[in-house]
């Protein structure tokens, strides 16, 4: 299967009403995970994990429209900035620049591969005899985020087959006598509840940050989500012009991050104690320090700080390093826990 | 008289997106006769699902045999093109992954509203949460009874749906609905939202301009009941009150966070007056349904037996079978071009990229029950050790594919303190405090072993046996205390269980290893280790050595 319904805009538009993402309340860590992927996209990806009803799926859509738009060349299937970057199998016109949202492509469950890295176009090959390649989901979501939700639902051919496009960032597809390969960076962002089923390690590292999210337990909160919730809802239009406003100055504080994001400075003692901290948890590998410098740049940039300082890694660490521990059942803390008990002997 | 039945669907016919549906939990009877006979007066079209509707009847997809035809593609729409009512049947055998389909089209307010029907009997089958807590409705009529539900006429459902964008909520509704969400333990968030929706529905109906205090109540009741996990204590003087309720009443000790004229307590009645009797026992095993219930993690896809899933692209082997049909739709699309670039004229060319394998869902997952003996004064210190070894076995079970499961028995019964699961959060939620102290009901620890090994087993797992004990019975299956009876029953249930062919082991935990833990063994064709001072490492390494042999 594959083909025609590529094109079906129930699986394919993203949805256009998004609840604006300043509006969410509460859920600091999430939003905080999500804004420093939009600022450094190559932080590797966000996994939420929580339980039913905590706001996961609307923080992740709002994010959609809360982002800068990208620029690319008009009708590119892998949204390319750059004409040189077009893939020689897709027949684009013109080279006209145009600005669009930045792509947040939904994986649903139950996809087949086809839909996820292309196929033949069915249509060309019953009407015209033609070969031709349709780009699947990893095509739409180059420069943009890839968004799983009950990621820990999904079918175990197709998380190992995201799992290497992730890796190598370029999609290969054989079929029909076609070879065609295409550049595939995206941010995954996935998100589930640990409760029905846990995920395969291997995925679990793939996600640069991690956050777990729980619903608020003060009735005041609750009774503002839900206020509005309700208002979205009922009030669409007042509600928007009132939030998009404050939409605006976070997107615009993450364009500022983003070009700040190479000139802030990252001292030789933050190396060190990002290290140590990796080292004194015990993560696998040097990924996870990698990404808690990275997160805590990212961090420093987006509050205008001109150098990362202690304070940024202590605040990212949980984000970027309690996924990677190692499990240890008979600690009742939690991972959360065990890398701010870290963090605090580590940094003093 | 209307019956809440017929309040719910006539409030889910004004606002169906809003209001994301209904479940309906009843066996095949008058009752849910009645409830179909309803359901089918409602304005708007209805389609009915089950289970196991594919994907592309859901999203669509193409049609091989009308594309070929015409030479061009063809689509086939799918049930999420057009807003309607779907009418899920035998909802209790949803898997988690339709569930997370259908919360998805429900969360893209599409229009669509569900009406689960479920027909589920014990805990273990019912709708999957994620979808149970979408709807705003649960409905459960009393077995065998069965009267109309009475709808409003649809013209004058019309006009109650066009009334409905104009009804005023009061700045403390919603407030009070969130407060009393939160004193039933309902920690989703939808929960008092639904209510708000409700509650504007029902003054729709009403003809009321405004939603009262009626309204409230009347929402609360319908959606609250069933969500509830806990009876609400003593209403304690709360801290928080809701900045938009009016500060002007000075009178309302205890009823603050309320509507300022339908005291808290009366609401708070209402509601517990309608939950099920059953609450606290229901909320452990709703745990427990969640837990396995979701099976994201006990399936295996096989390529030899089981239930079938849909075929994939691969090779053939010795080890997978060829989906023919399948096969020849994946080739049927590509015929003119093939024959065209190979110049043939071959009724049907293949090649290898079309092939498609059968592809089958397998369950056999072991079930690891452990049974703790959790009576007199080590019970304590036994308990949190075996807690131990369960999140130890837990750690594992990935690698390993083991559920595991914890009876604890003392005093006079055994109780199911963890049911089977894989999820090390749901173990460490669930285990967080263990009772001890007590007789040892040996007999009635095996009894429950039993049961659940037997649904285990119905479940296509395969339960196996951890036993803690030192084997020092004294309370029989009737309760009344007594050694030799005690003995007795346990050895009797032990060798029901080997009979049923259930494997495992028994640890013995006593200081002075004695003749009756290891007859028990003998009984249960369990392996006998003496482990005195028994450790959480200790029990797990045990246990897998034992096992793995």
């Amino acid at each position: 299967m594959g083909g025609r319904q590529a094109a079906r805009p129930a699986w394919t538009e993203y949805m256009k009403t998004a609840f604006p993402f300043s509006a969410i309340v509460g859920q600091d860590d999430m939003k905080q995970a999500l804004i420093l992927t939009a600022i450094d996209p190559g932080l590797g990806g966000v996994l939420v994990f929580g339980d039913r009803g905590t706001g996961k799926s609307t923080a992740v859509r709002a994010l959609a429209a809360l982002l800068p738009p990208i620029r690319q060349i008009a009708g590119c299937p892998v949204n390319s900035a750059d004409a040189a970057d077009i893939p020689d199998w897709a027949e684009v016109a013109d080279r006209d620049m145009v600005e669009r949202p930045t792509p947040v492509v939904d994986l649903p469950l139950g996809v087949t591969e086809d839909r996820v890295t292309g196929a033949l176009d069915i249509e060309r090959a019953l009407t015209r005899g033609e070969k031709a390649f349709e780009p699947g989901l990893l095509a739409r979501a180059n420069r943009g985020y890839l968004y799983i939700d009950e990621v820990n639902l999904l079918e175990d051919h197709i998380v190992d087959l995201l799992l290497d496009v992730a890796q190598s960032g370029t999609n290969a597809v054989e079929r029909e006598g076609l070879s065609i390969r295409h550049p595939a960076r995206f941010v995954l962002v996935g998100s589930g509840n640990p409760e029905e089923g846990e995920l395969r390690p291997q995925l679990l590292d793939r996600f640069g940050l991690s956050v777990e999210v729980g619903s608020p337990t003060d009735i005041d909160e609750r009774i503002e989500v839900i206020r509005r919730r309700d208002a979205f809802e009922t009030d669409y239009d007042t509600f928007m012009a009132h939030w998009q406003a404050e939409d605006t100055q976070i997107r615009d504080a993450i364009l500022a991050a983003r070009a700040a994001l190479r000139q802030t400075d990252a001292p030789e003692s933050i190396l060190r104690d990002c290290a140590q901290l990796a080292l004194s948890l015990g993560t696998d590998g040097l990924r996870g320090e990698l990404t808690l410098l990275r997160a805590a740049r990212a961090l420093a940039a987006y509050e205008g700080a001109a150098a990362v300082d202690r304070d940024h890694l202590a605040r990212v660490a949980p984000l970027a390093l309690a996924h990677r521990l190692r499990r240890d059942p008979l600690d009742e803390a939690g991972s959360g826990a065990r890398v701010n008990r870290a963090v605090a002997d580590v940094l003093q | 008289m209307t019956t809440p039945a017929a309040r719910a669907l006539a409030a889910l016919a004004l606002d169906p997106g809003g209001l994301g549906g209904l479940c309906l939990r009843a066996r095949f009877g008058p009752a849910r006769e009645m409830f179909e006979t309803a359901l089918a007066r409602l304005p708007g079209e209805a389609r009915r699902i089950h289970p196991a509707i594919s994907d592309t009847q859901l999203f669509g997809g193409l049609n091989i045999a009308a594309s070929l035809a015409e030479g061009r593609p063809i689509a086939d729409p799918g049930l999420i093109d057009t807003p309607c009512r779907l009418i899920l049947t035998m909802a209790e055998r949803t898997s988690p992954g339709l569930a997370a389909r259908l919360s998805r089209i429900l969360d893209q307010r599409t229009g669509h509203s569900l009406i689960a029907l479920d027909e589920g009997t014990g805990p273990e089958e019912r709708l999957p949460d994620a979808l149970t807590d979408r709807l705003a409705f649960h409905i459960e009529p009393e077995e065998g009874r069965g009267s109309p539900i009475m709808l409003p006429a649809p013209a004058d459902l019309d006009d109650a749906r066009a009334r409905l964008a104009q009804v005023i909520t009061p700045d403390d509704t919603l407030p009070a609905l969130t407060a009393l969400a939160a004193r039933f333990g309902i920690d989703s968030l939808r929960a008092p939202l639904f209510a708000l929706r409700a509650a504007r529905a029902l003054a729709a109906l009403d003809d009321c301009p405004e939603v009262t205090d009626d309204h409230l109540r009347e929402a609360a009741e319908l959606v609250y009941p069933s969500r509830a996990t806990q009876i609400p204590q003593e209403p304690e003087p709360e801290p928080e009150q809701p900045e938009q309720s009016p500060p002007d009443d000075t009178d309302r000790e205890g009823e603050d966070q309320s509507a300022p004229d339908i005291p808290e307590d009366i609401l708070v009645q209402a509601i517990a007056a309608l939950l099920p009797a059953d609450i606290l026992e229901r909320t452990a095993k709703r745990n427990r349904a969640a837990a396995s219930g979701s099976g994201a993690g006990n399936r295996r896809a096989g390529n030899r037996r089981g239930r079938p899933l849909p075929s994939r692209p691969g090779r053939p082997d010795a080890q997978a079978r060829i989906d023919t049909v399948a096969t020849l739709r994946a080739a049927a699309p590509w015929q003119t071009l093939r024959r065209t670039e190979a110049n043939a004229h071959r009724a049907i060319i293949i090649h290898p990229g079309d092939i498609r394998l059968k592809r089958f869902e397998d369950r056999s997952d072991r079930l690891l029950i452990f049974a703790v003996d959790a009576s007199g004064s080590a019970a304590v210190a036994r308990l949190n050790e075996a807690k131990g070894a369960v999140e130890l076995m837990l750690a594992q079970a990935y690698a390993r594919r083991d559920q595991v499961a914890l009876i604890a028995f003392r005093g006079d019964r055994a109780d199911e303190l963890l049911p089977p699961t894989r999820s090390l959060v749901q173990a460490k939620r669930q285990l967080a405090s263990l009772p001890g102290g007590g007789g040892t009901p040996l007999a009635a620890g095996l009894v429950a072993a039993t049961e659940l090994a037997g649904h285990a087993a119905g479940r296509g797992l395969t339960p196996m046996l951890v036993l803690l004990t030192d084997g020092r019975a004294n309370i029989p299956l009737s309760g009344e205390p007594g050694r030799k009876a005690a003995l007795e029953d346990a050895e009797a249930v032990a060798a029901g269980l080997y009979a049923r062919g259930i494997t495992g082991v028994l640890i013995d935990t006593s200081n002075r290893p004695a003749e009756q833990a290891r007859n028990i063994a003998a009984r249960l064709g369990a392996r006998y280790i003496a482990l005195p001072r028994a450790d959480a490492r200790g029990i797990s390494t045990a246990v897998s050595a034992a096992l793995d042999s």
